[in-house]
């Protein structure tokens, strides 16, 4: 077990719900983004000598653009249905990781600012300034939030926390007060093409060396192909999947099953990335501007369809908001979904018999499913709404014998999260995310011991990366993680095409 | 017109006045604000029909809730079915000659009514006894539970312990409605019961009751999950 200085939860599937503890995590706190950060995004360098003018005006500008934000700052009715919901709060305790206590750190500064009852009551109304203290709650707490969205499934009215903090964060961005590891990936994608701020050579010889390691394990002639012009398919991923393991495995997959349906593709070096941290900040115009490069990146390529890799926030922007942000794809062969998934993907074509799976080839492994959030309550796969459940794990029964379900309470719909999403996979916040994946590393390990289970699948790159740093604090290993196309490649039979 | 009259006959139209033009304030300011980007919770029907239906069958289940906490659910679930109740009897004392079939149901109707201030007291008692509930709570959610519990205790006081002139309440209420004001009752509860009435409308627009309307609006709920097939467009978008 890594060593800590903080304590680690004792894991108990069914969760416990905790008793809760003032403050338990006000300690946590974000580094803040540094000057050159913040002015290259176009947000004001230090925070801003008026800022609490100008974060109300941030405030009343954004409640009148998003439908989402002004209806939740006015409807909550403290049902308490979301407050056991949020697995930071059911990790740390702290009653601010409550949904509707989160919500509440912007509602209160709305009231006083907004609605007439804060004006006329004030605090009997719990209506306040954004004062030095509530601004250090904003960013605190709107850093322990990750934008799951697992709270709003049980809200009456739908209210969805994660559109809050959206907002708070660009309110914070907007008088100069930003969280460097958002800010800072944001700057390396417009420099770089990738989050990870990977140069095309080190990326062109990375691609390289994948082509000859599996050349050498399968005899195949598989293409890792970068900037070539007229494939059919530009190929999308998130940029751990270059690198990181086990997104590789992923990624190999990905190529493998190309070559096995002799479909050509390319990867971009303009857009090697995938992943969007514009919404993780709030900023549209981020987003937006993100998202083009792969568009641009489509038209430069002369490509006919889009396919995105594995992964979850990032599968959101590109399902929910890519055609709003830089539509419309009619530059795009119509008879397929753009953006499609890889797995939409490869699941038409082993329900084709295009691929030759060989399972046994997974036999070592018992295998479960992690539904990623942004997945399963942001996105849909396929043409019924549930699909994005399915089609991963039809994926995984094609290829693997040995599949076992986690409970329903802990996955689907319902899914906790990883505890590293919404731009919180960083050091600085460790506690937090140890702290936050105990729920889901609880349901992982009753499923070990009980179930003989030794891989849990998943397809988000910031879910995989999360749990190889944070599983093992429970004592689980970190090569319990993996990514559903790792099975794929280790099942494919390529022949010798 | 006695000054008491003429005081309650200004007051109710100035409550009136304040509670639709507030609601319909809010509900238009809610209806005209953008959604700029789609962000229903998934999974979610991919067509129209699809989301009609599944509200319709939200608005008539409490799912989310049911699925939240059972317990809460219980108690939230049983207030606003007896609203349902509490509407059917009071909607004789707004309409001459009251029909047939609203005439047969008022004892069934009396019988949910009366039931009011259980689920209120129980849910309030679990607003304090929970140690999450009671954190979130603020003095305008317990003032809500209050007003509520004591508009109930003043209408079955006015039933079945300071009787009331109930032909003459129904001409002083009709007489508002038709604009032509006549005499109010001067008993001293109804006075309190429609009093408290009147605080509740002025309240109610601007306090977390217009969650009855902002539930028809909620982008999450109300959204199609159609990205992919159809465009939406933002409309502060480039
Ligand atoms: S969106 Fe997720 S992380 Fe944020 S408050 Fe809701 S449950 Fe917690
Ligand atoms: S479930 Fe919804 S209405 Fe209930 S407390 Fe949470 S945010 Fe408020």
């Amino acid at each position: 077990m890594a060593k800590t200085d903080f304590e680690i939860p004792k894991l108990e599937h069914p969760v416990k719900i905790p008793a809760i503890m003032e403050g338990a995590s006000s300690h946590l706190s974000i580094h803040p983004a540094n000057e050159q950060m913040k002015t290259k995004l176009g947000f004001p360098e230090k925070r801003v000598d008026n800022w609490q003018e100008t974060a109300i005006a941030k405030l009343g500008e954004l409640k009148d653009k998003y439908r989402s934000l002004k209806i939740f700052l006015d409807v909550c009715v403290k049902c308490g249905s979301c407050a056991d919901k949020c697995h930071y709060f059911l990790g740390t305790g702290d009653p601010n990781n409550m949904p509707v206590a989160r919500q509440e750190l912007m509602r209160k500064v709305y009231r006083k600012n907004f609605t007439i009852g804060g004006k006329l009551f004030g605090s009997l109304a719990r209506a306040e300034d954004l004062t030095e203290e509530v601004l250090k709650e904003w960013v605190t707490y709107f850093h322990q939030c990750s934008q799951c969205r697992r709270c709003s499934v049980f809200c009456p009215f739908g209210i969805d926390t994660a559109e809050i903090t959206m907002a708070a964060r660009e309110i914070m961005d907007s008088i100069g007060v930003g969280h460097k590891y958002s800010l800072e990936i944001i700057g390396k994608v417009h420099d770089t093409g990738n989050n990870l701020g990977i140069p095309k050579p080190a990326l062109t010889s990375t691609l390289e060396f994948l082509e000859e390691d599996v050349k050498e394990t399968t005899g195949a002639d598989v293409k890792f192909p970068l900037d070539v012009e007229g494939a059919e398919v530009l190929m999308v991923v998130p940029s751990a999947d270059f690198f990181s393991s086990p997104h590789v495995d992923s990624l190999v997959g990905y190529a493998k099953v190309f070559h096995a349906a002799g479909v050509s593709f390319t990867f971009s070096s303009h857009a090697s990335e995938f992943a969007n941290f514009g919404m993780f900040v709030g900023n549209y115009a981020q987003m937006q501007k993100i998202a083009g490069r792969i568009v641009q990146a489509a038209h430069d390529l002369k490509v006919k369809r889009i396919v995105v890799g594995e992964c979850g926030h990032a599968w959101r922007v590109a399902y929910s908001f890519w055609n709003t942000l830089v539509g419309p794809f009619d530059f795009l062969d119509q008879a397929h979904p753009a953006p499609q998934h890889i797995c939409e993907f490869t699941n038409g074509l082993i329900k084709r018999g295009a691929l030759k799976l060989d399972k046994s080839a997974n036999d070592e492994f018992t295998v479960t499913f992690h539904d990623s959030c942004n997945v399963a309550r942001a996105s849909r796969m396929g043409d019924t709404p549930g699909g994005q459940f399915e089609i991963p794990r039809e994926i995984l029964k094609a290829t693997c014998n040995k599949y076992v379900e986690m409970p329903e309470e802990v996955n689907r719909e319902r899914t906790f999260c990883c505890g590293g999403g919404g731009g919180l996979l960083t050091d600085e916040l460790m506690e937090l995310r140890v702290k936050g994946a105990a729920p889901k590393a609880a349901a992982l390990k009753e499923m070990m011991d009980e179930k003989g289970v030794n891989v849990m699948a998943m397809i988000c790159a910031i879910c995989k990366a999360q749990f190889t740093k944070v599983l093992p604090y429970y004592d689980i290993p970190m090569e319990t993680v993996g990514g559903v196309h790792q099975f794929v490649s280790n099942a494919i039979q390529l022949g010798d095409k | 017109m006695t000054a008491l009259s003429a005081a309650f006959t200004v007051l109710s139209y100035c409550a009136a006045g304040v509670f639709f033009g507030g609601l319909l304030f809010q509900l238009w300011g809610y209806a005209t604000t953008p959604s700029p980007l789609k962000i229903p919770v998934t999974p979610h029907p991919t067509t129209a029909a699809g989301v009609v239906k599944k509200n319709i069958i939200a608005l008539a289940t409490f799912g989310s809730l049911f699925k939240g906490n059972r317990w809460t659910w219980i108690g939230g679930y049983a207030f606003h079915v007896i609203l349902i109740f509490v509407f059917v009897r009071h909607l004789r004392l707004f309409i001459n000659p009251v029909p047939p079939l609203l005439a047969e149901i008022q004892p069934v109707a009396l019988l949910g009514a009366m039931l009011l201030p259980l689920p209120l007291i129980y849910l309030w008692v679990r607003r304090k006894a929970v140690d999450r509930y009671d954190y979130i709570s603020s003095p305008a959610d317990h003032f809500a539970l209050a007003l509520l519990l004591l508009i109930g205790l003043t209408g079955l006081a006015l039933k079945f312990v300071a009787h009331s002139d109930v032909v003459r309440i129904k001409e002083f209420l009709l007489g508002l409605v038709m604009l032509s004001p006549v005499e109010i009752p001067a008993h001293p509860v109804f006075l309190c019961h429609f009093s408290l009435v009147l605080i509740l409308a002025i309240f109610f627009p601007f306090s977390k009751l217009l969650h009855a309307g902002g539930v028809f609006f909620t982008p999450t709920r109300v959204q199609v999950d159609n990205p992919r097939e159809s465009r939406h467009i933002n409309p502060w978008g480039n």
